[in-house]
């Protein structure tokens, strides 16, 4: 089965071809399930893959596949070939199963749209990008798939093109990721310089071989590659362009800016992780840069009052979790929590779009309330999701999330502090949105009657929901053998350093920590919205500075905007004034101004009388003779 | 017998009037006349050394010259006869219309 890996990414490109090419004159009903078996076609292959490879031997795992030779100059070759290991079938099931669902609910929650077919092939060429990112072979053909994920995620963004804040939040994603992409690019660009190649094995071979541990190259490679992770999985500094990307439909947020795309960072540390543990600096910034982003993320989001801005600064929250992981070199834990931050973060998103859909559109959560009632399968697969996300036992989050704070714990103290505290803020802030929109009192705008989701809808939610549940179990830790998707990534994913001490009572220990966290945190949500409501205002005129800081998300927004945005537009304008306006168009109107003025005085001698010609061939003869003369 | 030198001095002459008259004088008329004395004075100067290098060669080309004249003679009034009718006049200043 193997050898058919082309058709994973081949799957949504002929859905592509069809919708877009053929498909103007399909009716909605076709359109849809074309989309829907695209991807369907990649996750079995995907699985059939999967269940093959899964009896070889850990060493038999690790195929590459090259179909053919792409770009031939001289002695740099780049084949079109895909990589077959545990780790990419991680992600090419995870991104196949969560699109999969996500396409499905989509025929419900776009039926309506003018753009629907629009939508369906955005979203194929997305996962055929997304596929292709993480089936490649080479840096270079995952650079493919990296551009073009960020250019699906910039169409669908701003898919709604017609309003400004969309068009506006678009460009926004699309540059700010173009900063995290430049340093992709300069990171290859020293890859290929270094070794000769930019194929995934042979770099990963000759690395430790060549270069010791902490050398220059290596660091500075893998901080440049993180940068490019940075910008596509929005950590910060570059994290800025995830809140403003819930413009989008709420599938693609949950899709692109959720489950799959903004996860890609975090698949190429790890993808990488035979040069992050050469390079102990690097690990240490992206441990440090995930730790804060968690935190820093968790503390915006505790007084969002959009639904769709909550899960969008949790995201990124999550992928600092992820990041922490890698970077204390517990790579397969930050796998670990990438797949199962897929399922419940998906689920999340996609039961925020069925409310916005009984609301009529409404994201502001003060206006929502006791919607449990009206929305029972909504209200009930969003807590298993809220639950997971907290990460309460047995849930899915619970045990990805704990593993990385039990890896961090062993490496370092501040950072697994860090850790735990953004995982009381999660815990909180995810309970405040339930609480806000399921429970209490209904604010609801009196015009608007909400209704359950059509059954297109809830069953992707019911899928997700028991996703998230059992989610987790492939990693149970204490067990042994109970933790399978340790075992199964650990041949691609080296551990920097073996942990020495695996102490059943401190990870007992531990756990109950990380539980109790998450309990405090919802305990803390239910006094403050349930059972106090009136102490949430008291606190913000308390604590009005702090409040108004994080109530506008740190003013980040408008410190880039000052520091980059304003000053660039600033020189721009200056520069079309003074130097485009006066030096460039000085010059080519001076040219042709002095072509017209020579001009102007050369064509007095055409003056049209024979006699005045005459007498220059007269003089040009006599000029002629004297010369002879002479 | 004339010397060579005298007829090619009345040559030069002649031919220094017709340049003369070409630049100075405005009738169009008058300047046809001055061209045909300047084709005259090269006959001029053809035959006298014909003459005293005997040879039949100056004299073959001023049957020549005279057939062309008499041919530009033609043509050259013809025009002058059309731009009469046009414009009312022969005066070549007020004859330059192709210019910038």
């Amino acid at each position: 089965m193997a050898e058919y890996i082309w058709l994973v990414p081949l799957f949504p490109l002929i859905g592509v071809v069809i919708n877009g090419l053929l498909g103007i004159r399909f009716p909605k009903k076709v359109i849809g399930p074309i989309a829907c078996l695209a991807i369907l076609g990649s996750f079995l292959v995907s699985l059939a893959i999967f269940l093959e490879t899964l009896p070889l031997p850990e060493s038999a795992r690790l195929i590459e596949k090259t179909f053919f030779p792409w770009i031939v100059a001289g002695e740099f070759t780049v084949h079109v070939g895909f990589l077959i290991d545990p780790l990419s079938l991680v992600m090419m099931l995870t991104v196949s199963g969560v699109s999969f669902i996500i396409h499905i609910y989509s025929i419900g929650y776009m039926h309506g749209d003018p753009g629907y077919r629009r939508y369906f092939v955005y979203l194929n060429l997305f996962v055929f990008f997304m596929l292709t990112l993480v089936s490649a072979s080479s840096f270079l053909l995952m650079f493919v798939g990296w551009e073009g994920v960020g250019l699906c995620s910039y169409l669908l963004i701003g898919f709604w093109y017609e309003r400004k804040a969309p068009a506006d939040a678009g460009k926004k994603a699309f540059i700010v990721n173009r900063i995290g992409d430049y340093g992709f690019l300069l990171a290859m660009l020293l890859i290929f310089t270094t070794f000769g190649t930019l194929d995934f094995l042979p770099i990963f071979k000759e690395a430790p071989l060549r270069f010791e541990s902490g050398s220059f190259t290596i660091t500075v490679m893998t901080l440049l590659l993180f940068v490019g992770a940075c910008g596509k999985s929005a950590q910060i500094p570059l994290y800025v362009w995830l809140p403003d990307a819930m413009e989008g439909p709420t599938p693609v947020s949950a899709l692109i800016h959720a489950a799959t795309m903004v996860t890609a960072g975090v698949y190429m540390v790890a993808r990488c992780s035979p040069l992050y543990n050469l390079a102990p600096f690097s690990l240490e910034v992206v441990a440090v840069i995930g730790a804060c982003t968690a935190f820093y993320a968790a503390t915006i989001g505790l007084l969002q009052n959009d639904i769709k801005r909550v899960l969008a600064y949790s995201t990124i929250s999550q992928l600092g979790y992820m990041f922490l992981g890698c970077g204390v070199g517990a790579y397969t834990a930050g796998i670990f929590h990438l797949m199962t931050h897929a399922f419940f973060k998906a689920l999340l998103f996609l039961g925020a779009g069925s409310v916005m859909h009984a609301m009529a559109g409404e994201l502001d959560m003060r206006k929502m309330g006791g919607l449990r009632d009206k929305l029972p399968k909504t209200h009930v697969t969003f807590l298993i999701a809220t639950l997971a996300i907290a990460g309460i036992f047995p849930f899915a989050g619970f045990f990805s999330k704990d593993e990385i704070l039990w890896e961090a714990l062993q490496k370092n103290t501040i950072l697994c502090a860090i850790g735990a505290i953004s995982a009381l803020l999660t815990a909180f802030y995810m309970f405040r949105a339930v609480f806000l929109t399921f429970y209490g009192e209904p604010r609801i705008d009196p015009h608007i009657h909400p209704h359950e989701s059509p059954s297109v809808m809830t069953t992707p939610l019911i899928i997700l929901a028991i996703l998230s549940v059992i989610g987790g179990w492939v990693g149970l830790p204490l067990i042994k053998g109970g933790n399978r998707i340790k075992e199964f990534l650990a041949p691609v994913l080296i551990h920097g350093e073996e942990v020495v001490s695996h102490n059943a009572g401190s990870e007992i220990t531990m756990m109950l920590v990380s539980m109790g966290i998450a309990v405090i945190g919802i305990i803390i949500a239910y006094n403050f919205y349930l059972k106090n409501p009136k102490l949430p205002n008291q606190l913000a005129e308390r604590f009005k500075g702090l409040y108004t800081l994080i109530y506008n998300k740190y003013f980040i927004d408008e410190l880039y905007n000052n520091l980059f945005v304003q000053p660039m537009k600033e020189g721009s304008n200056l520069l079309w004034l003074s130097f485009d306006d006066k030096v460039i168009d000085g010059m080519v109107n001076g040219a042709g101004n002095i072509v017209r003025s020579a001009s102007g005085t050369i064509r007095r001698i055409q003056t049209g009388s024979l006699q005045n010609y005459a007498l220059y061939i007269l003089f040009g003869v006599v000029v002629i003779i004297l010369y002879l003369l002479r | 017998m004339i010397p060579l030198s005298h007829t090619l001095i009345l040559g030069a002459v002649l031919f220094s009037i017709g340049v003369l008259g070409v630049f100075i004088r405005r009738n169009a008329i008058v300047i046809f006349m001055c061209i045909e004395l300047m084709l005259n004075a090269v006959n001029l100067t053809f035959i006298a050394i014909a003459k005293s290098l005997n040879s039949l060669d100056g004299q073959i080309i001023v049957f020549f010259v005279m057939t062309v004249a008499a041919a530009e003679a033609a043509i050259g009034l013809a025009i002058i006869l059309a731009l009469f009718r046009n414009r009312e006049t022969v005066n070549v200043d007020e004859v330059n219309l192709m210019r910038w």
